[in-house]
């Protein structure tokens, strides 16, 4: 069976809880913030004004730049400020304010359960309806999806990975998607083929999740140049450089994008909202969510519009449990721990995972014995020991020498470590250092 | 509400620790401990006692008067240390030779690089060879095995196989074939030798349980025993083994005497001074395998397992600089 060639580790899946929690329909809300930040890039601009009423689907802000992404009303109801909030983190964003009043959607979307399998569009008019729809990367990335169905000249796409790894802990949505939306699944792959002009997909699902195999390889079957590849169970599979090595056995060079080696990936979850998008003309205004952790009282897969509090979500998940110590955004692995469960759910938040106060807290760090568990662990083929020492000298030229840029923030280096020491927080420090070195020398040449 | 703890991504943790990956080794090395005090008595158990209790001794005086810190003795290093130690030194030796051994372990090997992770040498052989200087006369007299019998002291002590053998190619006397032991003795611990490293077998089960654990990689045993069986293949193709020994037979004897498995499964594949890469730990591996023969063939000394893997110690720094094949990078 396939996986990634270097390094990886192999955490608990802890999967148990929330999976095959059918996709539930979260309340709407009465009030909500929508983030005008949801993606990596430029901000939204927003389009609407203080007063204004919108229906479900309207533009709310447009995309401020190549690298950025529309954003629409989740809801109907009336803007009542456009201002600052708070993130989960702790930093201010840009945001509209609305009370929520109906559920009035503009009425060219088609909110039938219907699945429309016909699609005769060029792959200029897909593209196009996919940027207006403000899609964007739902693996964790957000990265706007259709840059990356523009290659740069030279370039020539080949191949569509699709994205059904799901490798953090806990995390059960996109196996659930791949189960209850299958069927919408292949047309969208479809419709980025024909986006692509290519003629082959690969579907990567890692082997804890037999259904999904099952039942993707079931449509695979009916549909032309669509395989589905089973992959041996390994974090970080569904890094887009492990993932492309997995499935195709190409490697993306050091600093390079996957159209490199000829490779385009998309996660399952921005596959359906292509799907919807497209042929259902309904911009990306929701997506489910994993709720979850050892004591949720009722763990399983939300399907969460954006902008509804997180407080709403966990709500309906039972409330937070008594033990919990640490709320995470996404999974244990490169999820981001939160201190503010006010703030609005987002495209960025694929999950929330309680962790039992036990499971919260670091261990004193003791010294390095060199067991070089971490070299063995990086899948980037990184010595992680090497790099969290150079950057506590503050030794930033032999951090860029040792490759630090290619660090994927994966987390295999400290997870792995018995001394656990903080490897991946110097590094992170490092490459903040470096990227910027690197940005003011480019800067200088110019 | 309660405060939220908040902390950099990762959440998750393998579980692993120093202590662990400690017990793992200690209980790798008892099937070899087990067969020694068959072999060898009361003396095996008496001085593995001295030598881990004078080493956790040693280790906490130094933690606690003259560094001023907590103490380390939790994580199990200066047990293994001291297990280590005495699996390395004859089981007759004199209990305050094995303390001075222990001494020079903690304090020349280890602490005063600043302890666990921050030597250069592994500290048990630092102790080893420290005696083997010292006390050249009872660090090369060993006790002959005993079988099942106990006793201290008043057993009969004899060189070990690698004297004959070295003299066998030295001289080229056939006679002295017929004090080896057989080769199944060999394999099973039934010969002189220092009190750990006589069983193969115990220590190969030990090694590969290691390896299974994810303890230590295949590299280091694996380059060290190939680098060593190819040397002796070569010793015997150039016709330098008397008549009587065959090249099979001197390539057994070879990989089965000596502190061979010891040195290449415990003692060279120390987490703190063995080369952090594969490629590192191959060439790391290969340059003990020869400088083993060497020693063994040419050298003053029966045996250069100790002093083959401190000279490589010295070059891990060197062996670091080179790197794992990153991600995406071509072969060459």
């Amino acid at each position: 069976m396939n996986t990634f060639k270097i390094g990886g580790v192999h955490p608990h899946d802890n999967k148990q809880y929330s999976a095959h929690q059918p996709i539930t329909e979260c309340p709407l809300p009465k009030k909500a913030i929508i983030p005008l930040v949801q993606h990596i890039g430029a901000p939204a601009q927003a389009v609407v004004e203080k007063g204004q009423q919108v229906k479900v689907g309207e533009l709310l802000a447009k995309a401020g730049g190549f690298v950025s992404a529309n954003i629409h009303s989740p809801y109907s109801g009336t803007i009542t400020k456009i201002d600052t909030t708070i993130d989960a983190w702790g930093m201010k964003m840009p945001a509209i304010f609305m009370d929520v009043e109906g559920d009035e959607w503009l009425p060219e979307i088609d909110r039938t359960p219907d699945v429309i399998r016909e699609c005769r569009l060029e792959p200029k008019e897909i593209i196009d309806k996919v940027a207006a729809a403000g899609i964007v990367g739902l693996g964790g990335a957000c990265f706007p999806t259709q840059v990356k169905l523009l290659p740069p000249p030279g370039k020539k796409a080949e191949v569509l990975i699709v994205n059904g790894v799901e490798c953090e802990p806990y995390l059960t949505c996109d196996h659930q998607l791949m189960l209850e939306h299958g069927e919408e699944l292949m047309i969208g792959i479809q419709i980025l083929m024909r986006a692509l002009s290519i003629d082959r997909a690969i579907i990567g699902i890692e082997k804890n999740k037999p259904d999904a195999i099952a039942r993707m390889r079931e449509l695979a079957l009916k549909t032309i140049g669509v395989e589905v590849k089973p992959l041996k169970l390994k974090y970080p599979q569904g890094g887009e450089k492990q993932l492309i090595d997995a499935c195709i056995g190409r490697q993306v060079p050091s600093g390079a994008l996957p159209i490199e080696v000829g490779a385009v990936v998309d996660n399952v979850a921005t596959i359906y909202a292509v799907y919807e998008a497209v042929q259902k003309n309904k911009p990306l205004i929701s997506r489910v969510m994993t709720v979850t952790g050892a004591s949720v009282a009722r763990p399983g897969n939300y399907s969460v519009r954006f902008g509804t509090p997180l407080s709403e979500v966990i709500d309906l998940a039972g409330g937070i449990p008594e033990d919990t110590g640490k709320i995470i955004g996404g999974g244990p692995m490169m999820g981001r721990a939160m201190n503010n469960i006010d703030m609005p759910t987002n495209k960025r938040v694929s999950g929330l995972l309680f962790l039992p106060e036990s499971e919260s807290r670091r261990v004193e760090p003791e010294n390095c014995i060199r067991c070089a568990k971490c070299v063995t662990a990086c899948p980037m083929g990184l010595e992680p020991y090497l790099l969290s020492k150079q950057a506590q000298l503050q030794m930033w030229d032999e951090m860029e020498q040792h490759d630090v840029m290619d660090c994927i923030d994966c987390g295999c280096c400290l997870f792995t470590c018995p001394s656990h020491r903080p490897l991946l927080d110097y590094i992170r420090m490092g490459k903040a250092q470096v990227g910027g070195i690197i940005r003011a020398r480019q800067a200088a040449k110019k | 509400m309660k405060q939220l703890i908040v902390s950099p991504a990762p959440h998750a943790h393998s579980g692993d620790s120093v202590r662990k990956n400690m017990l793992l080794v200690i209980l790798a090395l008892l099937p070899a401990y087990v067969v020694s005090v068959v072999e060898f008595g009361w003396g095996a158990l008496i001085t593995a006692l001295i030598s881990v209790a004078a080493c956790m001794l040693f280790e906490w005086l130094i933690t606690r008067f003259m560094l001023k810190e907590p103490s380390h003795l939790d994580d199990l290093s200066a047990i293994l240390t001291g297990l280590l130690l005495a699996f390395n030194l004859p089981s007759n030796l004199p209990w305050w030779i094995v303390v001075i051994g222990a001494l020079a372990a903690m304090t020349l090997g280890k602490m005063s690089f600043g302890g666990l992770g921050q030597n250069l040498f592994n500290p048990a052989l630092v102790g080893r060879v420290f005696l083997l200087i010292s006390f050249p006369v009872q660090m090369t007299t060993w006790p002959r095995p005993l079988g099942f019998a106990t006793g201290y002291i008043d057993a009969e002590t004899g060189a070990t196989p690698l004297y004959y053998l070295k003299q066998m190619i030295k001289d080229g006397d056939s006679s002295l074939i017929s004090n080896l032991p057989s080769l199944t003795d060999a394999f099973l611990g039934a010969m002189g030798g220092s009190l750990g490293e006589v069983c193969a077998l115990a220590l190969i089960i030990g090694g590969i349980f290691l390896i299974c654990t994810r303890v230590i990689t295949w590299h280091i045993p694996v380059s060290i025993i190939l680098t060593a069986a190819l040397f002796a293949v070569v010793t015997g193709l150039v016709g330098a083994l008397p008549e009587g020994m065959s090249t099979c037979q001197y390539v057994l004897y070879t990989l089965l005497t000596g502190g061979m498995m010891l040195g290449a499964f415990f003692m060279a594949t120390d987490y703190v001074t063995s080369p952090m890469t594969g490629w590192g730990k191959i060439i790391f591996g290969i340059g003990i395998g020869l400088i083993v023969m060497v020693i063994r063939t040419w050298g003053a000394y029966p045996e250069g397992m100790s002093f083959a893997i401190l000279i490589m110690n010295a070059c891990v720094p060197l062996l670091n600089r080179i790197r794992p094949r990153r991600f995406g990078e071509k072969k060459k």
